[in-house]
């Protein structure tokens, strides 16, 4: 309920209406979102190929980690920056979304999954592998986790747009608590 | 002129099914998206790399071999997911501005792609000079934006 209210107020501040009412500002912070998505994603997936061995089989893994992932860095940020905006124009709706709660859990995992990658000893003996085209098993499921979390997270980004579960509308008890709708 | 054809199109089983479904156009749509970051990720691999960007310490040629079959694949799935979107709303993208541009750039851009680009990357890189590299790589990456943003703005007209 405080962040509903939070959420509220948030909708009703000057900056949030203006963006969610302007001509071109909203459109022009979704098409950054999807051009970026493109950098963003599009690198993130090439770097999990070559995890499973699949691409980019004679370049070193360490080579991809230290040349392209600065470029997945920079864009993500961007992505969150945009994102943000985004949610800040729609403050209240987008909290009670299901898809927009989803992508947020799968961002969470996804994160999660890179932080274990570059902390277990897998990359630790990354000097072993690195130039290998083969790559080690726990490698290769860090790469599948990843290409499953980011086309989850594609999906349930679309699909926040879509007011299928939208609180204002009756819902299933379960649509109710996950959306977690104000009644 | 092309309005007819167009009328004909949307009336189609495909685009009638589409529209009468509630989650056939978002599902399509986001095939459509995933499909996107696997060729914005293959052209700008290439792109950054001709820029001298990325993974420079590669072979263009080598990377360009690479990322090849993940440029047509994504392509082909953006093409079978993009006619059956089209269907389902031919007559607004007829007189969709956004429209018309992303399929002017998208035919530029798979000309280019495939002809000058690939020969580009291909060749001896001695030969290719660091300028006429550049070139290529804004270009491409200029045309394949086009066809992003404009098909982003269809959505929004």
């Amino acid at each position: 309920m405080f962040v509903h209210n939070l959420m509220q107020w948030m909708a009703d501040t000057e900056w949030s209406v203006g963006l969610h009412e302007s001509r071109y500002a909203y459109t022009i912070i979704e098409s950054v979102h999807v051009w970026t998505l493109c950098l963003f994603v599009g690198f993130a997936i090439l770097l999990d190929l070559r995890l499973l061995g699949v691409t980019l089989k004679r370049v070193p893994v360490s080579e991809i980690l230290t040349r392209i992932l600065p470029w997945t860095a920079v864009s993500f940020v961007l992505m969150v920056v945009s994102g943000v905006l985004l949610y800040f124009a729609i403050p209240l709706r987008t909290y009670h979304n299901v898809f927009f709660r989803l992508k947020v859990v799968l961002l969470v995992l996804a994160a999660l999954n890179a932080w274990v990658f570059h902390n277990g000893p897998v990359y630790r003996r990354l000097a072993v592998w690195d130039s290998s085209p083969a790559t080690p098993r726990s490698a290769k499921v860090a790469g599948v986790v990843s290409l499953v979390l980011w086309a989850a997270i594609i999906f349930s980004g679309r699909m926040i747009a879509y007011n299928w579960f939208d609180c204002e509308t009756p819902q299933s008890a379960f649509v109710n608590v996950i959306a977690g709708c104000v009644r | 002129m092309l309005l007819p054809y167009f009328q004909a199109l949307e009336s189609g089983s495909i685009g009638s099914a589409i529209r009468d479904s509630l989650w056939l156009f978002p599902l399509i749509e986001a095939f459509h998206l995933l499909a996107l970051a696997i060729i914005g990720g293959a052209v700008l691999l290439v792109d950054f790399r001709l820029l001298g960007l990325g993974l420079k310490r590669q072979p263009v040629a080598m990377l360009a071999n690479d990322a090849q079959p993940y440029l047509v694949g994504s392509l082909l799935v953006m093409i079978a997911s993009g006619v059956p979107l089209f269907l389902s709303e031919a007559i607004k993208c007829y007189y969709s501005f956004a429209f018309w541009t992303k399929m002017t750039a998208l035919a530029l851009a798979i000309l280019f792609t495939f002809t000058i680009r690939r020969r580009v990357t291909l060749a001896d890189e001695t030969r290719v000079g660091p300028m006429w590299s550049r070139v290529v790589a804004m270009t491409s990456i200029t045309l394949w934006s086009l066809v992003g943003w404009g098909g982003r703005w269809i959505g929004f007209s």
